[in-house]
């Protein structure tokens, strides 16, 4: 009991910091004088000192602490100047516009906005909040959920700079747009908080790729990113998420998805790098007739811990969601897939899947996976599963009778396990940049020192949740 | 000196004994079938020789080539000339047939100090190959084995052998869930694969394989042990008679010696 409330009073002590940061910053924010906007900053922190950060006692962070989070002392993130140079290994061969952030911060000198196609907006947020408030109005803060997640709070408080994507009805952009958040190491521990808002109007049809990485050395970094995508009737949105931040790097993203009338979405997401991640990916299925896939692969290795939270909420009939996770953990890394998925009473015929397959490289490594279905409506159908296994010794040997060595047979098995999650990426230009990182990573990963060799991976089943049906 | 030598090996799987004391000489150019029934070693003597390290050698010495094989891994193997057709290919989606066998092969190629095969040269020959087996390159465009039929599995094997060209084929039960025309296809393809540089070792439970594929010598394996070796009259014999008479035989010798 004792050390519960010295955790608590220590708490406050931080919150106190984050008072601190919150009146500097309220004094400089963009769009200060606008009362909607200063409503919401101010109205999400409040509802931050009211929760502090979430503990492992809360249901939604069960598998996750954040007392590392909580414990700290962040720094809002200084202006920092890269060149060209620095940002030219990140560029995406093919995209239609890149937008670049350094320490949360627009960098227009390394971005590239020019000659976009016609009916495609990409900007800073915080230029946008300047000179279109109106138009920001109409959907910022609308969607994310203050209430539910203190770290959404935190970063509602702190809107200050991020992407602004628009694409106006019926256009449709073939090329990804690409949004790049660098965060370079400082002396001491830093936040960013970057906001996005992808706005997809009627009939239109755009792929965003978001991507946080560090430059520099190693220090202490938090990156606590909000984006709401909000896509209108037949609108078709690719989101693709790229986490590959230092191993000190504390990652909390969330993807807050409203969906019109027939629109098509898919999230995937790739987490290979920072220490703590928390990605969390929240659709919601607002009208009828409604396809959202939920596609993700993440790769841990050392002491990574990567947590993916899905809230899949129907809430209109005739929609459908998949849900696919992959995962490959080595040495201690420890991963998190949490599917909730929520249908509301008048949700019928949805049609609702998830699947969580996980390859564990060591004996240390550990996943934890849970389903969670909450259905209000009588006429559904959900379906989730998960497996946990190794690889397949019967696999590995085939490949190696024919001559290709051990390490080179362990890679063609974790890349055809990650491939699963490549193939249903639609974007050409997307998927093929994806499909280089997981390569590179994978090879990375297997070339990293471990402490055994041989016949470490006997066949074993491990847990198999078999796929249990409800509806 | 023999392709290959095996000399009173033993072998024990999860601790029990499998193979109590093989001799098996092998010379180029000569095709043996190792006969016996169900559980008898045959498969295990198999997936010995591609070097699966779940079988524990506990006695004896395999010489391939005056090398020792029992202290290679199985790319070595495989690299040195050991194929085995699996009696159970293996499923693997993500991996591309003809994205595995290109890098098969030149994975043995490196091991043997020669270039790698680039497509334009891997293409004809693996067109040649894919027309001897009456394969559809279709499946090529698919996951390695992945939703193959039995049959389409079993030609796959033998197409893989006919690509990395091997000095010792080792078919395991390629016979077994065969239909006639399936079984003539890949018994074309093996015999088109006979030469005075190569050898193969014929493992299956039933003659019927042998009226394609004609071997040399026939072995009949019981308990772990060899307790018959002949020429190819031997399997007619087996055919007519049934296991149980060499298994007789075998208790009969035991008996006196």
């Amino acid at each position: 009991m004792e050390t519960t409330l010295t955790a608590v009073a220590h708490g406050e002590t931080k919150l106190q910091s984050w008072l601190e940061n919150f009146t500097d910053f309220e004094k400089m924010a963009a769009g200060r004088s606008l009362p909607w906007l200063h409503r919401l900053r101010s109205d999400a922190f409040a509802r931050f000192c009211e929760t502090g950060f979430p503990t492992t006692r809360d249901e939604d962070w069960r598998f996750t602490s954040v007392a590392a989070i909580a414990k700290t002392v962040f720094r809002p993130a200084g202006a920092a100047k890269l060149t060209a140079e620095d940002v030219a290994p990140y560029r995406v061969e093919g995209a239609a516009a890149q937008i670049v952030f350094v320490n949360g911060r627009f960098a227009p000198e390394l971005s590239h906005l020019g000659s976009l196609a016609k009916g495609l907006t990409v900007a800073s947020l915080r230029e946008r909040i300047e000179s279109h408030p109106e138009e920001v109005a109409k959907h910022l803060g609308r969607y994310a959920d203050v209430r539910r997640d203190p770290f959404c709070a935190l970063n509602t408080a702190f809107i200050g700079d991020g992407a602004y994507v628009h694409v106006a009805r019926g256009v449709v952009v073939e090329a990804p747009v690409y949004l790049l958040y660098l965060s370079t190491a400082e002396d001491a521990a830093t936040v960013t908080h970057p906001r996005n808002l992808i706005v997809a109007e009627d009939e239109s049809q755009v792929a965003v790729i978001e991507d946080y990485a560090s430059v520099g050395g190693e220090a202490v970094a938090l990156s606590n990113a909000v984006t709401e995508l909000v896509a209108g009737e037949s609108a078709n949105v690719q989101h693709y998420l790229i986490e590959r931040e230092h191993l000190k790097a504390y990652n909390v993203q969330t993807l807050r998805i409203q969906q019109g009338r027939s629109a098509n979405i898919a999230s995937h997401s790739l987490l290979l790098g920072g220490g703590l991640v928390r990605n969390n990916v929240h659709p919601v299925l607002a009208g009828e007739g409604g396809e959202c896939l939920i596609n993700g692969l993440f790769l841990g290795t050392g002491r990574q811990h990567l947590d993916n939270y899905m809230h899949v909420e129907h809430a209109s009939p005739h929609c459908g969601s998949r849900q696919f996770y992959n995962g490959i953990l080595d040495q201690q890394a420890h991963g998190v897939f949490h599917g909730r998925i929520v249908v509301h009473k008048d949700a019928q015929k949805t049609d609702a899947k998830q699947t969580n397959r996980n390859l564990l490289l060591s004996d240390d490594a550990q996943i934890d996976t849970k389903p969670q279905l909450e259905i209000y409506a009588d006429d559904v159908k959900c379906t989730h599963g998960a497996t946990i296994g190794q690889i397949e010794e019967n696999a590995l040997f085939y490949l190696r009778s024919r001559g290709i060595s051990e390490a080179e047979a362990r890679k063609l098995l974790l890349l055809a396990f990650a491939e699963e999650c490549v193939e249903r990426m639609h974007s050409t230009v997307a998927r093929e940049h994806m499909e280089g990182l997981i390569r590179g990573h994978l090879l990375f990963m297997e070339q990293a020192p471990r402490e055994t060799s041989g016949p470490r991976l006997v066949e074993r089943n491990g847990l198999a949740i078999a796929g249990e049906e409800i509806g | 000196m023999s392709l290959l030598e095996i000399k009173n090996l033993h072998v024990t799987v999860n601790g029990q004994e499998i193979l109590k004391g093989i001799d098996l000489t092998v010379n180029a150019g000569e095709v043996h079938s190792i006969m016996g029934p169900n559980g008898s070693g045959k498969s295990t003597l198999a997936q010995v020789l591609a070097r699966r390290d779940a079988y524990h050698v506990t006695e004896g010495t395999i010489l391939f080539e005056g090398k020792d094989l029992l202290e290679m891994k199985p790319e070595e193997a495989a690299s040195e000339g050991v194929f085995l057709a699996f009696q159970y290919p293996v499923e693997i989606p993500g991996i591309g047939n003809t994205y595995f066998l290109r890098s098969a092969l030149n994975a043995q190629r490196k091991h043997r100090g020669l270039d790698e095969m680039d497509a334009m040269d891997f293409l004809p020959m693996f067109r040649e190959k894919l027309a001897l087996l009456e394969m559809d390159d279709k499946l090529m465009n698919r996951s390695l084995n992945e939703g193959f039929s039995g049959g389409e599995k079993k030609r796959n094997e033998i197409l893989q052998m006919a690509i990395l060209e091997p000095k010792l084929a080792i078919l395991d039960e390629t016979d077994s869930g065969l239909d006639i025309d399936a079984l003539r296809i890949v018994a074309n393809g093996v015999n088109s694969l006979r030469s005075p540089e190569r050898a193969m070792l014929v493992v299956t439970h039933y003659q019927r394989l042998l009226n394609y594929i004609v071997p040399d010598f026939v072995h009949v394996l019981v308990d772990g042990r060899i307790v018959r070796s002949g020429g190819k009259e031997l399997a007619l014999e087996l055919e007519e008679k049934g296991y149980g008479w060499t298994e007789a035989e075998r208790q009969t010798a035991g008996a006196t010696a």
